[in-house]
C-alpha cells in the first residue's frame, strides 16, 4: 500500500486536479492553476492508493452559515450585541435574536442581558461578503449564555481533529470524562464537568490534540491519557 | 504605511475589456502601436524665477520641473562635492485622485527613482560645484511639479527635469572672504552635465508590453517595470512598479523594448534643445 | 563619487571583505512564530542584518473606511529602528522607508489571495533591528514567511535578495560596506514557484549584460534562499506528524 503523509507549503502542486480538502473551506486552503491543485497554506497531505487528501494546519476563520461558533461579547450597543468569534468578521447577535421578542431600546438596557466578556454558544445564521456574520440561538438548549464551566481555545484547523472521524476523539473523552463538551466551529471549546479540576484536565488533553494533530494513534494516546490523570486525581481524594 | 490603494481611478469594465481585446492585436485605444510614444512637447526657459526649466508634456501628461541653484553646506562626508536634491510634488489640481498634503509614497517613489539615476549616473558634475570646499557649495534642487495626470509621469518628469538641467546656468559670483555673493547682472554658467539618462517605463498587458503608458492603461496593467537608459546604453536605475509579477524572460523583453524606446525620448530632448 | 577610507572590497583571490565567493550568501538564519501577540512572525538574518516581521490580521480595521469590498487591503509598515544603524536614526518615518514600503506592499500583493477576505485589512510590520545592507530583502523573505505563520492564504512564498557590483565584479548578497562602496546594489524579490519577479529595483549603473547576469545570479540564489524559508516552516509543522 503506497501511503504517505507530508507536510506542504504555500505554492506546493498537490495534484492534478482530484484531490480531498478537509478543513474550514476548499477556497481558503487552495488554488488552481488549470487543472493543477497547489496549497495556499501550510497543511497535511495524506497519499493513499485511492486518494489525496489535504488538511490544512493553519488558517483563518471565515464563517459560513450553519457553523457552531462560540464567541465573547466585545460591545453592546443599543439594539445589539458585538461578539468576536476569532474571525476577522465581528459577529452580530440582535437584541431579538436573544429574547425572542421584539425588544424596546427606549426601556431595556441589552447589558442585563449579556455584558462584555459574556461567552455566548450559538450557530451562524447568516454571512455574506456585504455584511457582518448573524449569530442565532435557536436550534440547541445549548445555545445561549456560557454560566459556567471552561472555554478553551485552538487553532481552527484543529477542530476536525479534536472532534475525530464520526465524533470518534468527542465522544470518547465525554466518555472517559462525565464531562460535556461543546466544540465551535472556530476553535472555541466549551467545557463543563461536575468538578472544575477535571475541565482542566479535558483543557490539557485539547491543548494536546492541538499540538499531535496528525500523529498516529491519537485518540488511544489520548483516552490512556485522561485515565491516568483521572484516576491520579481520584487518588489524591481517596487519600 | 503602505496601504492597497483604495482610490485608484476606476476605469470602467467595458473599457478594461476593449484596451484588452486592442492591446491583443498589437493596438491601443488611444490609435498607437505597442512601441509607439505619445507626442511630446519639451519648452525650456519656461520659469523666469528659476535657474533652469522645462515644461513638458507627453501626450496629456503635463509636467513642469524647475531647477533651483543656490549656496549652501556641504555633506559633511563629501566636502568637495556640491549636492543635487530631486523633490516632486503630484499637485492636486492635476488629478481627483491626488489629496492636498505632503508627499505621498507615489510622489516620494517617483522623486527617488528619478533622484537615484542621476546620483548614480553622476549626470551633474559634482565636483565642479564646490565653492569653498567644506564649506559652501551649490546645491541643486530640482523639483517637478505635475500639473496634469494621463499616466506616466515617470518618464515625463525626467524628461522634463533633464531638460532642465541642461538648460540651467549656475549664477555670476564672488567670492568675498568667506561669503558667496551672487550677481544676477551678469550671466551665469552652464550647469556642467557629465551623463544623461532617460527612463522607459514599461506596462504588461496580457502577453503585450507597452511603452509610455496611459493613466488607463496603467491602472488596468497586469504590472509596470521602468528603465532608465543612458545616453551610451547603460542601465543606470530599475523600479518595478503596481502589483503583478513579471517571470525572468519577462523582464529581458520589458529591458530589450526599454533600450530600442530610450533613444526616441533623447531625440525629443535633442530637437528641443536645438532651437 | 570619491570617498576616502574606501576598502578594498575585493582581493586578488576573488574573495570579498567578508571571504566570501562572489556567489556566496553570508550566513543566513531564519525563525518562525517569534512573538506570541501577532498572528504570524519571523525573525531573519542576513549576515549581521536582522529584520523582524509580524503580521496582523486578516482583521476589521479600526476606521470603518479603511476597506475595499472586494478583498483585503494589505498594510505594510517598513521600518528601521533607531539602534538599528551607525548613526542612530529618528524614529519618525523617512522618505526611503516610505518607497520601501509601497515596494514591499507591490511584492506581496501579488501572492497574497486578498480576495478571499474581503472588507479586512491584514498589516505586515517589518522591523530592521540591525541594519547591515539588503535589509528590504531580507524584510519581504520574513513578511512571507509571518505570512505563511498566520495561516493567510497565499499562491507562494516571497524570497529576496540583493545582487551587487563592486570594483567591476557582479556579487550575490551584498553588505552595508559592498552597498556603499559598489558601483550598483539590486534588490530583487521572487515567488519562486511562480517564477515570477515581484520586486526589483537598480540603484547604480550596469551595462546590458551585467543586467541580464545579474538577474539569473539572483534566480540561482533566491532559489536557495526559498528552500530555506520552506524548511524553516517544515521544521515548525514537523512536530505535528511525529508521534
Amino acid at each position: 500500500m503506497n501511503s504517505g503523509k507530508s507536510i506542504v507549503l504555500p505554492g506546493d502542486l498537490l495534484d492534478g486536479g482530484n484531490i480531498e480538502v478537509r478543513g474550514l473551506g476548499r477556497s481558503y486552503a487552495v488554488y488552481t492553476i488549470g487543472e493543477k491543485v497547489y496549497a495556499a497554506v501550510p497543511g497535511v497531505l495524506e497519499v493513499s492508493d485511492d486518494k489525496k487528501v489535504f488538511t490544512p494546519l493553519e488558517n483563518v476563520y471565515i464563517p459560513k452559515p450553519g457553523d457552531i461558533v462560540i464567541g465573547i461579547i466585545v460591545n453592546v450597543s443599543l439594539s445589539y450585541w458585538s461578539v468576536d468569534i476569532r474571525s476577522p468578521y465581528t459577529a452580530v447577535l440582535t437584541a431579538q435574536e436573544f429574547l425572542n421578542r421584539p425588544f424596546n431600546a427606549a426601556t431595556e438596557t441589552l447589558s442585563t442581558y449579556l455584558a462584555e466578556g459574556d461567552y455566548i454558544i450559538g450557530k451562524i445564521s447568516s454571512f455574506d461578503r456585504f455584511k457582518s456574520p448573524f449569530i442565532t440561538l435557536k436550534g440547541s438548549d445549548k445555545f445561549g449564555k456560557i454560566v459556567s464551566g471552561k472555554v478553551v481555545e485552538i487553532k481552527p484547523s484543529r477542530v476536525p481533529r479534536v472532534i475525530g472521524r464520526k465524533k470518534s476523539m468527542l465522544n470518547m473523552m465525554m466518555e472517559e470524562t462525565g464531562c460535556d463538551i461543546t466544540v465551535g466551529v472556530n476553535g472555541v471549546i466549551h467545557v463543563k464537568c461536575k468538578e472544575p479540576v477535571v475541565e482542566d484536565l479535558v483543557a490539557l488533553a485539547i491543548k494536546k490534540i492541538e499540538i499531535e494533530a496528525h500523529t498516529s494513534g491519537l485518540t488511544d494516546r489520548i483516552k490512556s491519557f485522561l485515565r491516568e490523570k483521572l484516576s491520579e486525581l481520584q487518588g489524591k481524594e481517596v487519600s | 504605511m503602505s496601504f492597497t490603494p483604495f482610490r485608484i481611478p476606476i476605469v470602467p469594465q467595458l473599457k478594461k475589456n476593449m484596451i484588452l481585446s486592442l492591446v491583443e492585436k498589437g493596438l491601443r485605444i488611444d490609435g498607437r502601436k505597442t512601441d509607439e510614444l505619445r507626442p511630446i512637447k519639451i519648452e525650456t526657459g519656461y520659469l523666469e524665477k528659476a535657474e533652469g526649466s522645462a515644461y513638458v508634456e507627453l501626450g496629456k501628461t503635463k509636467v513642469i520641473a524647475g531647477v533651483k541653484i543656490e549656496v549652501g553646506e556641504p555633506f559633511r562626508d563629501l566636502p568637495g562635492m556640491g549636492v543635487l536634491t530631486v523633490h516632486a510634488e503630484f499637485v492636486p489640481l492635476a488629478s481627483p485622485s491626488f489629496e492636498p498634503g505632503p508627499p505621498d509614497e507615489n510622489a516620494i517613489e517617483l522623486s527617488r527613482v528619478i533622484d537615484r539615476s542621476y546620483r548614480e549616473l553622476g549626470a551633474v558634475d559634482l565636483e565642479k560645484l564646490a565653492i569653498i570646499p567644506g564649506r559652501k557649495v551649490w546645491i541643486v534642487w530640482v523639483d517637478i511639479y505635475i500639473i496634469d495626470h494621463d499616466g506616466n509621469l515617470l518618464d515625463a518628469s525626467m524628461l522634463a527635469s533633464l531638460a532642465a538641467l541642461k538648460t540651467a546656468s549656475i549664477p555670476s559670483y564672488e567670492v568675498d572672504g568667506d561669503d558667496v555673493v551672487i550677481d544676477k547682472s551678469k550671466p551665469g554658467s552652464p550647469l556642467p552635465i557629465n551623463e544623461e539618462a532617460v527612463y522607459v517605463h514599461i506596462a504588461k498587458i496580457g502577453d503585450y508590453f507597452i511603452v509610455d503608458p496611459s493613466l488607463e492603461e496603467e491602472v488596468v496593467a497586469d504590472t509596470r517595470i521602468a528603465f532608465s537608459v543612458s545616453r551610451n546604453g547603460k542601465v543606470a536605475g530599475i523600479q518595478k512598479m503596481g502589483h503583478g509579477g513579471l517571470t525572468l524572460e519577462e523582464t529581458e523583453k520589458a529591458f530589450e523594448l526599454a533600450l530600442r524606446t530610450a533613444p526616441k525620448y533623447f531625440n525629443a530632448i535633442d530637437s528641443a534643445l536645438k532651437k | 563619487m570619491k570617498y576616502s577610507n574606501k576598502p578594498v572590497l575585493l582581493r586578488e583571490d576573488g574573495t570579498r571583505l567578508d571571504g566570501r565567493k562572489p556567489d556566496e550568501t553570508r550566513p543566513i538564519r531564519m525563525e518562525v512564530g517569534v512573538l506570541e501577540n501577532a498572528d504570524g512572525s519571523a525573525l531573519v538574518e542576513f549576515g549581521k542584518t536582522r529584520v523582524l516581521a509580524a503580521v496582523y490580521g486578516p482583521k476589521e480595521p479600526i476606521q470603518k473606511y479603511m476597506v475595499l469590498p472586494d478583498r483585503a487591503v494589505l498594510r505594510v509598515r517598513y521600518h528601521m529602528a533607531p539602534f538599528s544603524t551607525g548613526e542612530r536614526k529618528s524614529p519618525a518615518p523617512s522618505r526611503r522607508e516610505i518607497e520601501l514600503s509601497k515596494v514591499i506592499r507591490e511584492a506581496l500583493e501579488p501572492v497574497v489571495m486578498t480576495e478571499l477576505y474581503p472588507r479586512t485589512m491584514i498589516d505586515l510590520f517589518i522591523e530592521v533591528l540591525q541594519a547591515d545592507g539588503g535589509t528590504r530583502t531580507t524584510g519581504v523573505t520574513a513578511a512571507s514567511l509571518a505570512l505563511a505563520d498566520a495561516g493567510i492564504a497565499m499562491k507562494d512564498l516571497v524570497s529576496g535578495v540583493a545582487i551587487g557590483k563592486i570594483e567591476g565584479k557582479l556579487v550575490v548578497d551584498i553588505d552595508e560596506a559592498e552597498d556603499m562602496y559598489g558601483e550598483a546594489d539590486m534588490p530583487v524579490a521572487m515567488a519562486t514557484r511562480l517564477g515570477k519577479i515581484v520586486l526589483l529595483q537598480l540603484n547604480g549603473v550596469l551595462s546590458p549584460e551585467e543586467f541580464r547576469t545579474a538577474l539569473q545570479m539572483a534566480r540561482e540564489s533566491l532559489e536557495m534562499i526559498s528552500e530555506m524559508q520552506r524548511k524553516v516552516l517544515l521544521e515548525k509543522y514537523s512536530q505535528v506528524l511525529q508521534s
